[in-house]
């Protein structure tokens, strides 16, 4: 039964991960139909919860996805089904993509298309950034936390984990200290 | 020596990465340059590479960067980092989910954690653009043609034509500006 569900768990994340463009959000609505309306393995709900996990939890958000699913379906052995299963189409396709770029990265014609591809990039970078920025609380504390640590990154070149760990501990120690006012949540 | 090196960088990113794929951005651009794998342009066009090609960002992203510096065992070694991270925390929560969802400090961190990342991200997307303008010489033609696809590209990103639309017209529009001589 256990081996079932894995086999199945590799084949629906195999197609998730064929059929993903961009980052871990566009898997969502995949996700949704496979694993909600097709396999009902789990229910809508559930995978709200998930998605709310994956966001909080460190590691890409696609990764955590599978990997929960994986695990909620069918334990360690699914989580490792539907892992490897996420991974396997883009780890096969990034090396015959990889290959053939090496082969035609010098011709002219290549070198112009990447030349106008790296403006439609800083676009797509900066449509991302501003879907994060509309995630973000907008208060004093967040403003608190975005300048100074844009500062450190940009202008100070700080090492970006010790930035995110500060940062992580600025917002415990608020949400203590709001504990301790006994003020709201 | 560089897969396994490889792998210590992705594993720090597995493990650093908030939200979606391009929060992974700033990490991989530090770990990237610091070791001398590839240069801000590079890293750009690989950006383009793993936005347009299937599979998650994400896994594209790591995977291209650890076969273009260390071959096979380079995407693997790469891959495997930033998978595992990943999975061990969430095998780990996967069993008292809804108490870490509610958890006061949890919460607390996440409020940091976002304003970061969006510093964060802002500070690579200039560091970046700095690099696809060069700023010594702000007139030449290279300049002038990126700033005509940035337009159209924020224009068709506005309209929210696909990210892999804007990617194809981008590449177009770079072609067509190398062939006619602009």
């Amino acid at each position: 039964m256990k081996a079932k569900k894995c086999k199945e768990l590799l084949g629906v994340f195999l197609k998730i991960g064929a059929f993903t463009f961009g980052g871990g959000y566009a898997m969502i609505p995949l996700i949704k139909r496979e694993v909600a309306e097709g396999k009902k393995w789990l229910t809508e709900e559930e995978i709200f919860d998930i998605i709310a996990i994956a966001e909080s939890t460190p590691g890409p958000l696609a990764i955590n996805c599978a990997t929960f699913v994986g695990g909620r379906v069918a334990g360690f052995a699914g989580a490792l089904a539907a892992t490897f299963g996420v991974v396997l189409p883009s780890f096969l396709v990034i090396l015959a993509v990889s290959g053939i770029l090496l082969r035609i990265e010098e011709l002219a014609v290549v070198k112009s298309a990447f030349l106008g591809i790296r403006a439609g990039v800083l676009v797509l970078i900066g449509s991302a950034l501003i879907s994060l920025f509309g995630q973000t609380k907008k208060d004093v504390f967040s403003y608190g936390i975005l300048l100074p640590a844009f500062l450190a990154a940009f202008v100070f070149h700080i090492n970006t984990i010790f930035i995110l760990i500060v940062c992580a501990a600025a917002g415990i120690v608020r949400s203590c200290l709001i504990k301790g006012k006994g003020g709201g949540k | 020596m560089i897969p396994l090196k490889l792998f210590w960088e992705f594993l720090k990113i597995g493990a650093f990465t908030f939200g979606g794929g391009y929060a992974m951005l700033p990490l991989i651009q530090e770990a990237v340059l610091q070791n001398g794998w590839l240069t801000e342009t590079q890293l750009v066009d690989f950006v383009a590479v793993s936005e347009s090609t299937p599979g998650p960002f994400a896994i594209n992203i790591s995977t291209y960067v650890g076969v273009r510096t260390a071959g096979i065992p380079g995407a693997l070694a790469a891959t495997l980092g930033v998978v595992l991270p990943s999975f061990f925390i969430i095998l780990l929560l996967s069993g008292c989910y809804k108490k870490f969802q509610s958890n006061r400090l949890v919460r607390g961190a996440m409020g940091g954690l976002k304003p970061a990342v969006v510093a964060l991200v802002a500070s690579a997307l200039l560091s970046v653009g700095e690099n696809v303008f060069r700023f010594e010489d702000i007139l030449q033609r290279e300049n002038i043609v990126s700033a005509a696809i940035l337009l159209i590209a924020g224009f068709l990103c506005y309209k929210k034509v696909h990210p892999i639309a804007i990617i194809g017209v981008s590449a177009a529009a770079g072609i067509l500006s190398g062939a006619i001589g602009v």
